[in-house]
């Protein structure tokens, strides 16, 4: 792919100093770690040569945890405290989870979040989501040799807000700094572009554990440019598993399970599943610890039927997909194959027909995601090379809106949107004086609330009193390059800022994570204060050297008194920012941004104008 | 999900024609606004400025929102029309005034019962051949509006045929849903 030549916007360090970032894929099944050594992406393998970290984590009455291999064992051993698939709980409810009944676990339904009681005490899956990305951050460092400037994150495209916000909640749990949440059929794109100089339209079929996505890019000169994504955040690889495990219950005509057993035979179906992407036919033989015995063979034709709806939802995904980017599969010039589930060849099939095309396998379905989130953390941590440069511009897979009248929705952001994006709408109060007014967000497609995500519920206050429908609140969405959505809202006619208390539906709160914080770090050697000092004066070195760097390239856009200014604020941070002082390098941090915010401003400007000059720039007032 | 208060805002002043450097007019070519808008993403993208203090990367995230906003509006004909009408003083108060030749509105009716039933019945034979008609009228509603707009002027017949364009894309739309519906 021919790379886009971009005038340096002054943020780049200088070469020698190469800054540590890592990716990582959280996979439902399994998680990697992957980093960009030497301008090659790599995944960064265990102690024991193991790439795959299984996304397994048991927690033990010792309060000890393990992760990974050292967990699996314990799968069907002790069934409520191994947890297996916990991306597939991230930001969801009791209620929404799929055949919960055969699952082992105690949930705690207290509202909200599902959460999961364990020997260690109760668990959200942010916190056990955390115990697998610490791990991958501890082999990041010891593989790298130093403190790391941050991850990329992959989730699913099809993440709404609420799971893509317990994602990040759970990075910083992790002590991980997350440069970005990068979606994986994007970070698929990036690698698979990448490696093969690929320019055109391109489909990235991603079906994993526990997800499908399904994202159309167009990749051109340095650009990756999603123009629509969908998908589903619960079909995968677990539900074939499923579906063979109703299947053998069925034909072995067996008794009601117990946890150990049930957790045996999910093992098995699994098994069997993978087993026949290479065979005609898999045999399952199990002795149960009830005495009875299973002893049944899966053919291929019967795996297909049993499973045929389950291809039909991932084609009818992709159709709509197709749609909304405007676009018939002879524009498609390309099929990329990720997730281990596509090795199944009934998909693998499906998808070349319904493509008219042989879908591309070239890369390793397991790691090309973590390949492709390396190579954007290098990108943003400032290690990109001159003319080694590209652009992601994605979008949101969920339409937004908000609760009105008699339980519809009114979108407001819709979905396929490039981000970031941010829309207004106003509302006013309909009693005399009303102060405060309530916002119910919800995310999908449907026009009733009933049946779309809540996301949360914004409680306006402070609004000066006035008579009815005299108050113009201006209320904005703002969707960041994260994928996650901000809102604030203003009086228009007094300037008036609304004071806004945010209740998640499915989230954590503030202090909810600080707690988590705080516990996590008394069973840690870690000291808390001792890591929020290191972060914060990793910061404010970062900040450091971004404004010594803005000054070298246009500091001659400031008068001698703003810089003299800046300077006295970066004189006085630097001489904080070895001391253990907390709030004395934050205040100094926050004195030098303010004493930035023109310059930044007025430097943004101009490199915009120094964009659109060549001719028209006295047309251009911006 | 988070509430975030940002006081530093960019300047926003220039119409969306002037900031992706294209000409005030209703034609327009999709290539170039392609072109403009990805290389000033290029410049202004959160991407570019992950190692940028708190301040330049919000402010970041405002341009380029004000990018794709702007991008958004421009790639989409009748959007772009509004936009166009509005800022040359004519708007065309597609909220506000609905009135509308009794034909075309009967005609619009008609066919609307018809994707309704169309629908029910998951006649998507009916949907595909009402969609490729109507995509047609719309894409012949684009042509006319330059001529309105841009060699005519006749910036009251362009409103009207704004208001016009509105009805069909949002049909357009239902026909959309009913297709999805229908095929899943
Ligand atoms: N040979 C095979 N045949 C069929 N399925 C397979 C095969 N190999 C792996 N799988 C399935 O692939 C799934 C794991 O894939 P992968 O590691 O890509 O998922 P993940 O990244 O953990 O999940 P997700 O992306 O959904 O969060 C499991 O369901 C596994 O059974
Ligand atoms: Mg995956």
């Amino acid at each position: 792919m021919a790379l886009l030549q971009i005038a340096e916007p002054g943020e780049s360090v200088a070469p020698h100093q190469h800054r540590l970032a890592i990716g990582i894929d959280l996979g439902t099944t399994n998680s990697l770690v992957a980093t960009v050594r030497s301008g090659m992406s790599v995944v960064l393998s265990d102690e024991k040569g193991h790439p795959l970290l299984p996304s397994v984590v048991r927690y033990t009455a010792d309060g000890n945890v393990g992760v990974g291999y050292a967990a699996e064992p314990w799968k069907s051993l002790d069934p409520k405290n191994t947890i297996v698939s916990v991306k597939r709980f991230m930001g969801r409810g009791r209620a929404d989870i799929a055949h919960s009944e055969t699952l082992p676990y105690d949930f705690v339904d207290a509202g909200g979040m599902v959460k999961i009681k364990t020997v260690a005490g109760i668990k959200s899956p942010v916190e056990v989501s955390a115990e697998i990305l610490k791990t991958l951050r501890l082999r990041g460092e010891a593989a790298l040799g130093g403190e790391l400037t941050g991850a990329v994150i992959t989730v699913p495209a099809y993440f709404d807000d609420a799971q893509r916000q317990a994602t990040k909640d759970a990075a910083q749990l992790a002590g991980l700094h997350v440069l970005r949440l990068l979606n994986e059929p994007t970070a698929a794109a990036i690698a698979y572009g990448l490696d093969n100089a690929a320019e055109g339209i391109y489909a990235i079929f991603d079906l994993g554990g526990g997800t499908f996505d399904i994202s159309i890019l167009r990749l051109a000169k340095g650009i990756f440019e999603v123009l629509s994504t969908g998908g589903d955040s619960a079909l995968g690889g677990d539900d074939f598993d499923h579906r063979v495990f109703c299947w053998i219950i069925a034909e072995a005509g067996l008794k009601p399970l117990s946890l150990r057993d049930t957790r045996l035979l999910q093992g098995h179906a699994r098994e069997a599943k993978e087993y026949l992407s290479q065979h005609g036919e898999a045999p399952i033989t199990v002795k149960l610890s009830s005495g009875e015995y299973v002893d049944l063979v899966l053919t291929t034709d019967i795996f297909t039927e049993i499973t045929r709806t389950l291809v039909q939802k991932t084609l009818s995904a992709t159709k709509k997909a197709l749609r909304d980017a405007g676009l018939t599969i002879a524009e498609v010039r390309g099929v990329v194959m990720v997730g281990g589930s596509t090795r199944m060849p009934q998909i693998q099939h499906a998808v070349g027909e319904f493509f008219k095309q042989e879908p591309l396998n070239n890369l390793d379905p397991d790691k090309v995601v973590a390949l492709g989130a390396a190579m954007q953390a290098n990108l943003l941590a400032g290690n990109r090379a001159a003319g080694d440069d590209w652009l992601l511009l994605d979008v949101i897979p969920l339409s937004l809106g908000l609760e009105t009248m008699g339980g519809l929705v009114e979108k407001v952001i819709p979905r396929n949107s490039t981000i970031p994006v941010a829309r207004a709408q106003e509302f006013t109060t309909f009693k005399d004086g009303q102060t405060a007014m309530s916002i119910h967000v919800v995310q999908g497609e449907r026009d009733l609330v009933s049946v779309c995500r809540s996301l949360a519920r914004f409680e306006l206050r402070g609004i000066p009193p006035m008579v009815a429908g005299a108050a113009r609140i201006r209320v904005t969405f703002q969707v960041d390059a994260d994928g996650l959505l901000a809102v604030s809202a203003r009086e228009q006619t007094t300037g008036h800022e609304a004071r806004i208390e945010v209740k998640p539906s499915y989230g954590l709160t503030d202090n909810e994570i600080s707690e988590m914080l705080k516990e996590s770090f008394s069973h840690a050697r870690e000291d808390a204060s001792l890591r929020a000092l290191r972060e914060m004066q990793v910061e404010a070195k970062r900040l450091l050297e971004a404004i010594r760097s803005a000054l070298i390239s246009s500091g001659g856009i400031l008068s001698v008194d703003e810089r003299a200014r800046i300077e006295v604020a970066m004189g006085h941070l630097q001489s904080v920012v070895d001391s253990d002082d907390r709030p004395a390098i934050d205040a100094a941090m926050k004195a030098l941004n303010d004493a930035t915010d023109e310059f930044a401003a007025r430097r943004m400007n101009q490199s915009v104008q120094q964009a659109l000059a060549g001719k028209n720039i006295d047309q251009v007032t911006l | 999900m988070s509430f975030e208060n940002s006081t530093l805002r960019p300047d926003f002043s220039a119409d969306h024609f002037a900031l992706l450097d294209l000409p005030r007019q209703q034609a327009l070519n999709g290539d170039e606004l392609g072109q403009k808008f990805r290389s000033l993403q290029a410049l202004v993208h959160p991407d570019r400025y992950v190692q940028a203090g708190d301040a330049q990367q919000r402010l970041a995230m405002q341009w380029a929102t004000r990018v794709n906003e702007a991008c958004q509006i421009l790639k989409s004909p009748g959007k772009r029309a509004l936009y166009l009408l509005t800022l040359l003083g004519f708007d065309p108060q597609v909220e506000s005034n609905t009135a509308m030749p009794v034909a075309f509105l009967m005609q619009q009716m008609e066919l609307r019962e018809n994707v309704m039933a169309a629908r029910a019945a998951g006649d998507e034979a009916f949907l595909e051949a009402a969609h490729a008609t109507l995509c047609r009228d719309v894409a012949e509603s684009h042509q006319q509006l330059i001529e309105l707009i841009d060699h005519q002027h006749d910036y009251t017949a362009a409103a009207d045929l704004v208001r016009k364009l509105m009805f069909q894309e949002k049909l357009l739309h239902e026909i959309n849903d009913a297709l999805e519906a229908v095929t899943s």
